[in-house]
């Protein structure tokens, strides 16, 4: 009787302390579900968000090297999941972390919701040189940094080397000399040349660009203007090229990141993949290049419009912001600056090709640069490829509703696709659509 | 006892009306305790997220310029938006066709599984049923797998006989790729309603019928479906409000359907677009609303043209 007791006080005792565990928590952000486990329980904790495939590796790093904050790191999805979340987050007021990897190009998105924190007075200037000008650029609005940078992803042209040896070509210099190239390897009954997937559509902007797009324009000024131009001659070019690649057979329609997608560059359907340094990492976990595949695969790089002027442009990248929700955005600062940031963390990240580095040690080690990269059977693509990319990058400038543009772009492309329209007229209903949006949401569109 | 039933007799008239005012209000409290858990969890997780739903329906958030009542301006831009129409025309659509094909073949299923009493009939019956038991998400990934192209089991099908296999995940097909997918998930659950209503019919019934010289089929159609009638409205309005919010099967589909199926497919995909990804939260209620009121009149419709002819149906 005495015995039952006992168990029945030590139960409730139990339950006890696990409803105050369970009250004492907020929401999303709370630092008992943590993904890795905090060893310096005593610390200061800062909670992130991130997808990175190595972030706990990052995560356990940073923890070990720094004595006044741990982080406590959860992986709420990749991409458009995580973003969905946070935004979701940020209209609640609640439940958003203290920390987030977010892409530079959503950064003007949440920046105007007012759901970021300028962190250029929590020690900017200690870390300003690790990272290059362009770097800075990307991840600020105005005068106000809005995330350090981690990674970047310079475009080249992936392509299979068995299938360009067995159609005898070399890589295309210029994007006429890949149609050429498409076309003759169709006419030998060869694979598909490329891709032109709808759900993409920031390598579509990326490729506008390279051809001298410049989508959104604004003044820091004059933050309720801004301008829109979707459908210059340079988009419409660019959209009217893939129509027409996409309508004689000569690339894929499917949808990137897919399983059907996925399956078809391992079965060698598509003989290039226009895409960032990130891609191989992504790649690979993915399962390609693998077995008998090892080391087919090669890079150049992008082809030029204009080979005598050529202009490099750039796919996805990644940084880490602080939010508005955060209580402490000291604490939360130092996070974002520290994070990523120790040589550890960015040798495997790039010795794995999950990232390309921005921070300039890593950048200008020559290991990183001269690196044989086995994925594309030993050939030095940081130096070839990325590495020049990068360096002539110029910098973007996103707009405040990147969701609802690239969401609408989707569309137009899907429209492209089923041959419903042309390229050029994807262009001008894409500005129609998201000209009238940016009207709706209370900006001047100029 | 004489004295006691005197005593009781003159009892005043008031006095009475008094006990009997404290046993109603007793029995009064006694029900409102009975039915307030319940009525606690419809207010809360019912009435107010619809109320709260309603409210946020009536503003407009703006990026630069912040919230502003605005009446039913979202409600005259859902009716006027194309992506909310050619949605809402789809599901209609999708409805007229979907809920018949389902419910003639649920109805010649239970039929079938009500007149043979086999063991093969209840091997048959668990089996039909057996894909609603399946999550809808599993059923759809499992179907964008079949039909894939790429490594799908149809290439290789249509490629034994040197055709080509028809993309069920391309523009062209996509209804009848999705029409496949729920009617596999739900003709098996109308089949065991109707097959449970079907069992609750006197069986003396038929064989008066038989008595009379009707044959299987007229059995069938002259006793069994008219017996059943109510048991096949309650299935046409579940099937109704179902397709009209039609959302996981396509959501799913869609990150296997290259472009096929966009962010603004159905009505119900449309209003999670512009909830969660754009976080246009008054827009997202308004079309739901507007949704809801769409399904109300499609079941009311519905309902008013079935009235009278449930005597013969």
């Amino acid at each position: 009787m005495k015995r039952r007791r006992i168990l029945a006080t030590v139960a409730m005792l139990a339950v006890g302390s696990g409803l105050v565990a369970c009250s004492s928590d907020e929401g999303g952000s709370d630092a008992s579900n943590c993904t890795n486990t905090i060893t310096k329980k005593d610390l200061p904790v800062v909670t992130m968000w991130g997808w990175y495939p190595n972030t706990q590796l990052v995560v356990d790093n940073f923890n070990k090297l720094n004595n006044e904050v741990q982080v406590c790191w959860t992986n709420v999805g990749q991409g458009g999941d995580e973003y969905d979340k946070f935004q979701t987050a940020i209209s609640a007021g609640t439940g958003a972390p203290d920390v987030i990897m977010v892409e530079a190009d959503r950064i003007p998105t949440f920046q105007i919701q007012g759901a970021l924190v300028d962190i250029k007075q929590y020690g900017f200037d200690a870390v300003k040189a690790n990272y290059s000008e362009g770097a800075w650029k990307d991840v600020s609005v105005g005068d106000a940094v809005y995330g350090v940078p981690v990674d970047g992803g310079p475009m080249g042209m992936i392509y299979r080397k068995d299938i360009f040896d067995k159609y005898k070509i070399t890589p295309p210099k210029t994007w006429a000399e890949y149609e050429q190239a498409a076309q003759k390897v169709k006419d030998a009954g060869g694979p598909l040349f490329g891709d032109f997937g709808a759900n993409v559509p920031a390598v579509l902007m990326a490729l506008q660009i390279q051809k001298g797009a410049k989508p959104f324009t604004s003044d820091p000024a004059q933050p309720n203007a801004i301008g829109v131009k979707l459908n210059d001659q340079a988009s419409k070019d660019v959209l009217d090229y893939w129509g027409g690649l996409a309508k004689k057979g000569l690339v894929g329609t499917q949808n990137q990141f897919t399983p059907e997608y996925i399956s078809g560059v391992i079965n060698g359907n598509y003989a290039t993949y226009i895409s960032a340094a990130w891609a191989p990492g992504y790649l690979t976990g993915a399962g390609v290049g693998k077995g008998q595949d090892t080391g087919k695969f090669a890079v150049a790089p992008l082809p030029q419009w204009d080979s005598a002027n050529p202009v490099q442009v750039n796919w996805g990248g990644s940084a880490f912001s602080v939010t508005k929700q955060a209580k402490k955005p000291e604490l939360a600062a130092k996070v974002a600056y520290g994070l990523y940031a120790d040589k550890e963390s960015l040798t495997d990240g790039w010795t794995n090709q999950i990232i390309f580095p921005l921070n300039l040690t890593a950048l200008k080690d020559p290991a990183f640069v001269d690196l044989k990269v086995a994925f594309f059977g030993g050939q030095q693509a940081n130096k070839e490829v990325y590495v020049p990319a990068a360096d002539a990058y110029q910098g973007v400038q996103y707009a405040p509703f990147g969701q609802y543009y690239l969401d609408a772009m989707e569309k137009q492309v899907s429209e492209v696709i089923k041959g419903s329209v042309t390229g050029s007229q994807a262009a001008d209903r894409l500005q129609e659509d998201v000209a009238k949006y940016a009207k709706e949401q209370g900006f001047t569109v100029q | 006892m004489t004295s006691l039933t005197e005593k009781r007799a003159a009892r005043t008239q008031p006095e009475t009306r008094k006990i009997r005012g404290k046993v109603h209000l007793r029995e009064h409290l006694m029900g409102w305790l009975f039915v307030g858990p319940f009525g606690v969890v419809f207010l809360a997780f019912l009435i107010a997220p619809l109320a709260y739903a309603l409210y946020l329906s009536l503003f407009q958030k703006k990026l630069i310029g912040g919230t502003s009542f605005v009446l039913f301006d979202n409600y005259v831009k859902a009716f006027t938006d194309p992506s909310f129409l050619s949605g809402a025309w789809f599901v209609i659509r999708f409805s007229l066709v979907s809920i018949p094909v389902q419910i003639i073949i649920a109805l010649a299923m239970a039929l079938i599984l009500d007149s043979v009493t086999t063991l093969f009939a209840r091997f048959s019956r668990l089996m039909i049923f057996l894909p609603y038991a399946i999550p809808t998400v599993i059923g759809a990934v499992m179907w964008g797998f079949l039909y894939s192209r790429g490594f799908g089991p149809l290439t290789d099908i249509f490629g034994l006989f040197g055709a080509t296999a028809p993309d069920f995940l391309g523009s062209d097909l996509i209804f009848y790729g999705l029409l496949n997918v729920v009617t596999w998930q739900w003709a098996g659950y109308y089949m065991i309603i109707l097959y449970a209503a079907l069992q609750g019919v006197d069986p003396t019934l038929y064989e008066a019928a038989r008595m009379d010289g009707a044959g299987r089929w007229q059995i069938a159609t002259r006793i069994k479906i008219p017996l059943i009638a109510p048991a096949l409205i309650l299935i046409l309005v579940f099937s109704l409000i179902g397709t009209l919010q039609f959302f996981n099967e396509p959501q799913i589909l869609r990150y296997l359907a290259a472009g096929t199926i966009g962010s603004d497919f159905t009505p119900n995909m449309y209003a999670y677009q512009q909830a969660f990804s754009l976080a246009n939260f008054n827009y997202g209620s308004a079309i739901s609303f507007a949704l809801g009121g769409i399904v109300f009149i499609c079941v009311y419709a519905f309902l008013f043209f079935t009235r009278k002819r449930r005597s013969f149906l």
